[in-house]
């Protein structure tokens, strides 16, 4: 059997829970872990576990205590909040849209993103705060304008998508003449910001993407069935009682709230919505938006990423760069395997 | 007695009105079809009772409420549909595609109840498809694939069923097993509302037909009461004999030469 | 047929237009005489030397990126297909970056070749990728193809232009997509590409609306699946590696003008092709007209105004009409 039934006898509360993806989860948890544990233990200064451990339960030495609580463990988490943020949000917008491609920039996100923190940095040369802020600001005006600009007796899916690929493709050429317009160094500082990365991440970045983890996932959650049943059609969906533009409207906020909150402490870091969604399709062969295996994935792809671009390489590249590549080539690698099933 | 009723129906699409002042009552336990010509707006009036489509004007009421004031997942508990196309999730197989059919009955924290399993088994039995169950959706034959959406709907349990051209895609002998099985459906209690493209099945299955042309009903009964050559004539524009069907004793239309 | 011809009439106004307006405006009844023959005034200089080239590459890029993007949305049975998600301009983008930080090449008609050899690697990297496995190559692994492909490398593009100020301040000014500052030379070397390609894209046509039913449906009626996927792919990457290779990544036509030829022209794909050939230079030279006149005396490059005209009246057409879904 592939699922599990979970039961409690008198049938007041039953759970499915699917053996493959299970595993799959819990595998996905495992490796993180191992990669965040290497995050904090290696580096410049390698510091032993046991350090470690004494540091976050209070009682390390201050040099230690300084370069994991303030350097390492920050930035790993942040790496893996956001990560986890972009998987599950991309998860939901391939959901929403029916389509592979689908990813935060079918509402026009990402590069409204891109153009309200270019808009910050331009103007306010790169300061941390209010880069973050206009990102937010802009992906969000995007989200809005793509919305309002689709609502017609209810948004349409299709309509939706193809406003908001519109907005974007707007927005691209928009983000390419600001930059041609700045100066050298502006322009340069914007860029890298526009890759992703995770470079001087502090607590400031951790906590909002943990606040926005812990309120949108387990809501995102809940409305899981919902959004699968979305897939099959409208109508199908309607006739069996899912109330359908409630929830999408309701699923796309959630999947907006991620990414604004993710897109503001990284940058828009977008292959990762793109991809982690895509691979843990192919890891659980589950035919549900997976969203749970997904955010996973991609809390793994950004952690191993940045690690990757640490340790592996000696310029400190932005994060960006790599999840690109890696995710790319993993990709690659399934589809040459054709283990694909597309 | 009538559980589903649309009365004073005003149907459109935009700018498209497709009816106008439908009345339609589905008489409980009947299996009522529905037929017309293309574009004569029998699936719209499907969808219409299905609340799929809000009427511009009036209203369809299901035990005496207002369907669309009852909350979805209620109104689905007593009222199924089969649409006429859906799209099967990538990858998914034949037993999860039924499973979700039990999305009325479920709540957060009941996903995956005994009556659920039953149910589903029941379904992949009534419509053949058990052995089928580990499949892919995709890699099914036509035939196959509308079967397990019936399937689906069956697993939905409800005591109204509707279905919008079941038989597509299928070949003679297959329409005739999803026939035969709505026929079985219907002999065991449900009320089935379909609409079927062929007079000819349409009147061997139905106990009460309904007739539409232009958005508007020409006519409604037992087929073998309403149909006849003027009837054919005025709601298709086809010329043609009625005889008795040897096998079932229903109308059975011959167009002339 | 009548809009149709309505569309080339409305190409003749605006490339007239292109001509007569810019920087140092000239009537039209100079700009003819100019175009017939050269009396040396300056008039005639501006428009047989500035204004006619750019006129011919902006009418020689907009046709093929018109043409690219209905055979990649046509070829992907996606319709959020658009010639970026072949991989080509990342290609081209990836090519071009290498020219400009290892071998210091700053003028477009020298990196050309790179543009083109990039975004034609790049391509044949995408339809293995894409046909791997038993399923060969569906639309749904093409495009996923393309867009790992296309990801990786803007990984790398980026990569390289953030270790190297000097290449990423050459870049940038690319990245733009610009029809000014080309010599009609490059339009010369790369013509035939271009030709070579808008040729195959017209003559698939008609496999094209067979394949647009289904696989099986096609080979039903006769369409060699296999070898027209590849033809597009080939027609796809001439065009659009052609186009990128004159005038840089320019994004939106691609993608939208195909969508604007659906919702007026129907799902044939010889009329669809036929309407994105001239709706696409249409907006691209619009886009450049305003382009010059925006900012007088500078000038804004034609990849943003395109985008700025043509946003909005994709976003009209997808709320009025019902978008063909191919």
């Amino acid at each position: 059997m592939t699922t599990l039934a979970l039961r409690t006898p008198s049938d007041r509360i039953s759970l499915r829970v699917p053996r493959r993806a299970t595993a799959v989860c819990a595998g996905l948890l495992v490796v993180t872990f191992a990669v965040a544990v290497v995050g904090l233990t290696t580096g410049d200064y390698p510091l032993p576990l046991g350090d470690v451990l004494a540091t976050l339960v209070g009682r390390g030495d201050p040099a230690s205590t300084f370069i994991v609580e303030t350097l390492r463990a920050p930035r790993v988490l942040t790496g893996v909040f956001v990560g986890a943020a972009f998987g599950v949000a991309g998860a939901i917008f391939q959901s929403v849209s029916r389509n592979p491609l689908g990813s935060p920039d079918i509402v026009g996100f990402t590069t409204g993103s891109a153009t309200g923190a270019l808009i910050v940095i331009l103007a306010l040369g790169e300061a941390a705060g209010p880069v973050g802020l206009g990102a937010v600001c802009g992906g969000v005006v995007s989200a809005l304008a793509v919305y309002l600009l689709s609502v017609r007796n209810g948004v349409q899916g299709a309509r939706l998508v193809l406003v908001g690929i519109g907005i974007a493709a707007m927005l691209e050429s928009v983000n390419a003449y600001l930059i041609t317009r700045a100066t050298r160094e502006d322009a340069f500082a914007a860029a890298h910001w526009l890759v992703g990365s995770l470079n001087g991440r502090g607590w400031e970045h951790v906590w909002p993407v943990a606040a926005v983890l812990v309120l949108a996932v387990p809501l995102a959650l809940a409305l899981a069935r919902p959004l699968a049943l979305l897939e099959m059609g409208d109508d199908a969906a309607r006739a069996l009682g899912v109330r359908v533009e409630r929830s999408r409207a309701a699923v796309i906020f959630l999947a907006v709230a991620l990414t604004a909150v993710a897109t503001a402490s990284a940058g828009p870091v977008a292959f990762v919505a793109l991809a982690a969604p895509q691979l843990a399709r192919r890891l659980t062969r589950s035919a549900t938006p997976g969203l749970l295996p997904a955010g996973l994935m991609g809390a793994l792809l950004l952690a191993a990423s940045d690690l990757a671009a640490q340790r592996l390489l000696d310029a400190d590249l932005p994060v960006g760069v790599l999840t690109g590549a890696l995710g790319g080539i993993y990709l690659g690698w399934l589809l040459f395997t054709g283990r694909s099933r597309a | 007695m009538t559980r589903l009723v649309g009365t004073g129906l005003e149907l459109a699409y935009d700018r498209r009105v497709v009816a106008e002042q439908l009345d339609l009552a589905i008489p409980d336990r009947s299996f009522t079809v529905i037929v017309g010509p293309n574009a004569c707006g029998k699936t719209t009036l499907l969808r219409a009772l299905a609340r799929l489509l809000k009427p511009r004007s009036g209203g369809v009421y299901l035990d005496g409420s207002l369907i669309t004031s009852r909350p979805s997942k209620e109104v689905a508990r007593e009222l199924g549909l089969l649409p006429q196309s859906s799209i099967a999730p990538d990858g998914i197989t034949v037993a999860d595609l039924v499973a979700r059919g039990r999305f009325p009955h479920q709540r957060l924290l009941r996903q995956w109840s005994r009556d659920d399993e039953r149910a589903v088994a029941e379904a992949l039995a009534a419509t053949r498809v058990a052995d089928l169950a580990d499949r892919i959706v995709d890699e099914l034959s036509g035939g196959q694939r509308q079967r397990v959406w019936l399937a689906m709907a069956l697993a939905q349990q409800t005591p109204i069923l509707l279905l919008d051209e079941p038989t597509t895609f299928l070949d003679i002998a297959h329409q005739v097993e999803v026939l035969d099985l709505c026929a079985q459906l219907h002999a065991d209690g449900r009320t089935l509302v379909a609409v079927l493209h062929d007079l000819n099945q349409a009147c061997r299955y139905a106990t009460h037909l309904v007739a539409m042309r232009d958005g508007a009903i020409v006519a409604q009964g037992p087929p073998a009461e309403i149909v006849g050559e003027e009837l054919v004539e005025r709601v298709f524009g086809l010329p043609c004999r009625v005889v008795e069907d040897p096998e079932a004793g229903t109308p059975l239309v011959v167009p002339r030469r | 047929m009548r809009t149709f011809a309505v569309g080339i009439g409305v190409l003749a106004l605006v490339a007239l237009l292109s001509l007569a307006v810019g920087t140092k405006g000239i009537a039209p009844g100079e700009v003819v005489r100019s175009l017939f023959h050269d009396d040396g005034s300056d008039a005639a200089a501006v428009v047989r030397d500035v204004r006619v080239p750019r006129l011919l590459i902006g009418l020689a890029v907009g046709v093929a990126l018109g043409l690219a993007g209905a055979l990649m949305q046509a070829l992907t049975r996606n319709p959020l297909a658009d010639p970026g998600l072949l991989g080509i301009d990342a290609g081209a983008a990836a090519a071009i970056v290498i020219a400009i930080a290892a071998l210091h090449l700053a003028d477009p008609a020298e990196y050309v070749w790179f543009s083109f050899a990039g975004a034609a690697a790049a391509s044949i990297v995408v339809y293995l990728l894409g046909s791997g496995g038993r399923a060969g190559a569906t639309p749904v692994r093409l495009a996923l193809a393309g867009t790992t492909v296309a990801a990786a490398l803007t990984a790398f593009t980026s990569g390289v232009t953030l270790l190297d100020p000097l290449a990423f301040n050459d870049f940038r000014f690319w990245a733009v997509g610009a029809l000014g500052g080309r010599d009609l030379s490059v339009l010369v070397t790369i013509g035939p590409f271009l030709a070579a390609g808008a040729a195959i894209a017209l003559v698939l046509a008609r496999p094209l609306n067979a394949i647009a039913l289904g696989d099986d449906a096609g080979r039903a009626l006769g369409a060699a699946i296999g070898r027209t996927r590849a033809l597009g792919a080939l027609a796809v990457t001439l065009l659009c590696g052609g186009a990128t290779a004159v005038a840089g990544p320019i994004a939106f036509v691609g993608l939208t003008v195909p969508h604007a030829a659906r919702a007026i022209a129907g799902p044939d794909q010889r009329r669809v092709l036929a309407y994105s050939a001239v709706f696409a230079p249409i907006l691209l030279i619009s886009a450049d007209v305003v382009g010059r006149v925006v900012v007088r005396p500078s000038e804004l490059e034609v990849g943003i105004v395109t985008a700025l005209i043509g946003a909005p009246v994709f976003i009209a057409l997808v709320r009025h009409r019902r978008i063909a879904q191919l």
